[in-house]
Parts: structure tokens; sequence; C-alpha cells
């Protein structure tokens, strides 16, 4: 039996370490309670306080509405789809240009350049800055280069193309380090099989880079859909259904901080919003898995 | 290239011979392997032996030029594999490294199924036909012994396979694409006992049909398999091949005192 002073001491050290997760999960979980708490009470038909089937129908009925229906009133009525609709082509612009761009330069960093090159510290140190920039300057940035001096006025594409940026560094960062993670062996042995360089890349190293690059993907998808300060200068904030990608159109995020900020009585429909947001988040890092593990080479070792 | 039905009498020998001059191999200003001429005669087994550090595995990697990939190193010297003259600036690093076949010491498959592992190399080299690699990979496992252990788990992982069995499925993914030459770098020595005894016995069955270079720690196991040996040894100029022969003569008369010394177990 250890003295008691030291059991003490281990016993106040096991406490501290629990501590700090009981907190942390604390206040998400707190958040999502409110969250959803607040964001169903809005659905909740005014009228019915019993849970009833028929409560239960128009709440449905309502959250459909609201999903599909245009904003009325600054959005104190009626529902988020342009919305919905804009936002998804603005992550689609943003993906459509950052994945291939940060995959290639992914490869290139970690595997056609040697890690102590001054090229690749260069390339390297400049995405650790663009990581640090804080997103209004990128919105600044965007509105400066892509919406006045490409004139794509405020569009869905100059949102989409300032995401693009402001994601780029955080997947290619995962993603080399996806490509690093894959033992050296395996490319002693691929080139000992006679694989070329490409095909050594895009068949051995890329499969088992997938859990590197998937987090990155999803790291950019949360980062790219929270984003309000760099879309309000480049995509614009009009709410209406956008008919091109030359449209301007309002992100989620930028609809929620309009309505809470901006809108008096607009507390109840952001916190709706708020949840579909939260919902989308959630729905998209699972469909982002299950990509993943559909397409790819099972792996037994994970 | 036509491999060996193993378990039918071999056809004519249709190895090549192996021809090493002056070689050497530096990494940056260290000399890891001075000026070794060796000759390996076509269809035998050729071990390579000596204590740890002494420049084994770099000489069996520049044998395929797997000494290319890795930074500052600098190979001189002849290397010759039947008519291909290895190091010649014409020599399609791809067509040699698919005549010259290589096993490393820790089994390593590729993270996908059984199947996969045979068929992404026949793939790379331009076999498109499924039924024809099925059939290959078929009977590459069949050669290896392994068909019956794996053929319910084909499309499973081949990380689930046992050390044993990875060892020999990835001999299988090498034999696969029907190389003339097979470099082994202390293939069992990862392995337990009898798996170890295993992956030994099928490399005895393919003398003849390929000329193997295997580099071993085990002096029992070079005894065993081997025709003809070599011990390297690190000398002031770096690693040096002190004495080479028959296998026999070798282990039997040691000409040279310091393989006479480490044979006995006295050092090294």
């Amino acid at each position: 039996m250890p003295p008691r002073s030291i059991r003490w001491k281990s016993r106040a050290f096991d406490a501290a370490i629990l501590v700090a997760p009981v907190i942390v999960s604390g206040f998400f979980l707190w958040l999502l309670a409110d969250l959803l708490f607040q964001g169903s009470v809005y659905f909740w038909p005014s009228d019915s306080s019993a849970i009833q089937l028929s409560a239960i129908v128009d709440m449905l009925q309502h959250i459909v509405m609201f999903l599909t229906a245009e904003p009325e009133k600054a959005g104190r009525e009626g529902g988020v789809g342009p919305i919905l609709v804009s936002t998804g082509l603005i992550l689609a612009v943003c993906m459509s240009v950052a994945l291939p761009l940060g995959l290639g330069t992914a490869m290139l960093l970690s595997e056609f350049v040697s890690e102590a090159s001054r090229f690749g510290r260069a390339v390297r140190r400049s995405l650790d800055i663009l990581a640090g920039v804080p997103s209004i300057v990128f919105g600044l940035f965007g509105n400066a280069f892509f919406c006045q001096w490409l004139g794509l006025q405020f569009s869905i594409l100059a949102g989409g193309l300032t995401l693009a940026c402001m994601v780029l560094p955080l997947l290619v960062r995962a993603a080399e380090e996806g490509f690093r993670a894959v033992p050296q062996s395996q490319r002693h042995t691929a080139a000992a099989l006679g694989f070329s360089r490409s095909s050594l890349v895009l068949r051995i190293i890329l499969p088992q880079a997938a859990p590197g690059i998937l987090a990155g993907l999803i790291l950019g998808i949360g980062r790219a859909l929270a984003e309000t300060a760099a879309l309000i200068f480049t995509s614009g904030y009009v709410d209406r259904m956008p008919q091109s990608l030359l449209d301007s159109g309002r992100a989620i995020s930028v609809h929620i901080y309009d309505l809470s900020m901006n809108v008096p009585g607009g507390n109840s429909p952001a916190y709706a919003s708020a949840l579909v947001l939260v919902v989308l988040l959630v729905v998209l890092n699972f469909a982002a898995w299950w990509l993943v593990s559909r397409f790819l080479p099972r792996r037994s070792l994970s | 290239m036509i491999i060996c039905p193993m378990n039918e009498t071999p056809p004519t020998p249709s190895a090549p011979d192996l021809a090493v001059e002056q070689l050497s191999i530096r990494y940056g200003k260290h000399t890891a392997v001075h000026e070794v001429t060796w000759h390996v005669e076509p269809g035998q087994i050729a071990a390579v032996i000596g204590p740890s550090g002494c420049g084994k595995s770099s000489f069996l990697t520049s044998l395929n030029r797997l000494t290319d990939l890795v930074p500052r190193c600098e190979v001189t010297g002849h290397i010759r594999v039947g008519e291909l003259d290895v190091r010649a600036p014409q020599t399609d690093v791809i067509h040699l490294r698919r005549q010259v076949g290589m096993i490393f010491q820790r089994p390593n498959p590729f993270p996908t199924s059984v199947f996969h592992n045979l068929a992404l190399p026949l793939r790379e080299h331009g076999m498109r036909d499924k039924r024809e690699i099925e059939s290959l990979a078929e009977s590459t496992l069949r050669d290896v012994g392994l068909w019956e252990e794996v053929k319910d788990r084909l499309h499973r992982s081949a990380l689930l396979l046992s050390g044993g069995q990875q060892q020999r499925l990835c001999l299988a993914r090498a034999l696969v694409l029907r190389p003339a030459v097979l470099l082994l770098d202390e293939p069992c020595s990862a392995l337990d006992p009898l798996s170890a005894g295993v992956v030994e016995e099928l490399i005895g069955r393919l003398k003849r049909c390929y000329t193997i270079v295997i580099v071993t720690h085990n002096l029992a196991q070079a005894q065993r398999l081997a025709d003809q040996v070599a011990l390297f040894w690190t000398t002031e100029q770096g690693g040096q091949l002190i004495e080479q022969g028959p296998a026999e003569s070798l282990f039997a008369a040691p000409q040279h005192e310091l393989t006479a010394a480490y044979l006995a177990g006295r050092v090294g």
C-alpha cells in the first residue's frame, strides 16, 4: 500500500483528468440540446400543447415547408429553400476547385518533393500562413479579386472560389499527412514490382491515404458551411432562388447571422436554420464516410 | 519467361546468370559496398551472408536499381542480368524490375484483398482480361502452396493472413509477373519457425527455374539452400566481399580467416 499522500495525489490527478472532457462534452451537449429544443419549438404547432399524432403531422409539414419555401418578411416567415440551394451550389463550386488543387498539391509535396527541400518548405510555410488568415480578409480579397477585378460581381461563383482559397490549406495539410502516413515499404514494394511512379501514387498510395484526405475534406466542408464573413462580401445576401452560378445567393450561415443580428423577431427562425445547418453537417459527414468505405478497397487495419 | 510448374519436372532452365563487377555503393560520404565482384550461375541459389551493416541489403537493392529511390545514393560499377545491362542509361527500369522480383524482410502485402494483391501488378503491366488474371492468380497461389488456404477468402483483406501466409502471398505477387531472377532480403527472419520452414522449403523448390540471390543471417539456412555463398564484411573501405565460392567448400573449408571465425561463431 503506497503512503496516504501519494494515494491522494494520484486520485486528485485522475479527477483532474476526468474534469476536462466532462466540461468539454458538457458544453457541446448543452449547445446541441439548446439548438434542438429551440429549433423544434419553432416547428411545433402553436395551438397544440400535448403530444398528439396530428401535432406531429403538422410539425413534419412545417419542416418540409421550411426546407422548400422562399423566405418571407426578411426570413421571419416562410422557409430556407433558396438559401439551401445557394449553400449547396457555393459548396459544390468550392469543393470542385479545392479538392483537385489540394490533392495535387499534397501529392506533389509528399511524393515528388523531398521533405527538406526549399521549395517544399516554402509551399508548406505559405499554406500555414494562409490557414491562419482571418476569414474577413479572405472576404475582402475575394471581393476585390473575384467580384471586381475578374468582374464576377456578387455571385455564387465568386463566393465558392473565395471559400476554395480558404479551405485549400486545410485540405492540403490533411491530405499530405495522409500520404506521408503510408509506410515507405509500400513504395519500395510497388517500385520493385515495376509500378510506374504515377500508378504507384494513384493505385497504391492514394487509396491508403484516403482516411487522411477524408478528414481534410470533412474539416473543409465544416469550415465552408460555417463561413459568414468571407461570403457576405462575395456571394452576397440575396435570398431569392438563384438562376445561375453568376447570381448572388445567400448561404445558410449568412442567413442565420442576418436573422439574429438584423431582423427583429428573427431569433426563432434563426434557431430553426441553425438546426438545419447542424443536421446538414452531420449528414455530409456520414455521406463522406459512406462514400469512402463503399468505393475504396477494404482495409482491415485501422 | 515461363514459370516452373513446380509439381512437374522443370523445363529447360531459362534463368539468366548474374554478373557484378567492381560494384560500389555510397550514401553521401558513407561507403556501404566497396568494389564487389561476383558471378552467379543461372538457376542457382546464391546466398549473401555476413554481420549486420556489412552492405548485404544495399548490394541486393542495387541489383534491381531500387537504390535509385534512395536520395544521395550513388552506385558505380557494372551489373549484368543475362543480356541486360542493369545500370545502362537506355535500360528501362520498369522492364528490369519486372525481370528481377524482390521479397523483403517484413511481409508487406498491399492493404487490399488477397486477389487484388496479385491483380494489381498484372493490371499495371497491361493485362486486362479478367479471366486470364483470375487463372494466373490461381495457378500462382497454387505454386506457393497458398491456394487451399485462401481460396475461400480471396476477396478478404490480405492483412488477415498469418505472417507466413503473407510472406508466401508476397512471393506469389512477385512470381505472378514471371520474373527470371528473385532477390530475397532475409525472407524468413520476421517469421515464426514453422512458417519460416514452409517459406524456406518453397524457396528451395524455386531453384533452377529462377536465379535467386538471398540475403540471410541464418547460416544454417544458407547451408541448406545455397549453391554459392558470398561473405560480406565491413572493412575500413566499407562493406566488402571477402570470400565467395560453392557452398559446400566454403562451409567445409573456408580460406579466409575471418570466414572461418564467422562460421564458427567467434566473430560477427
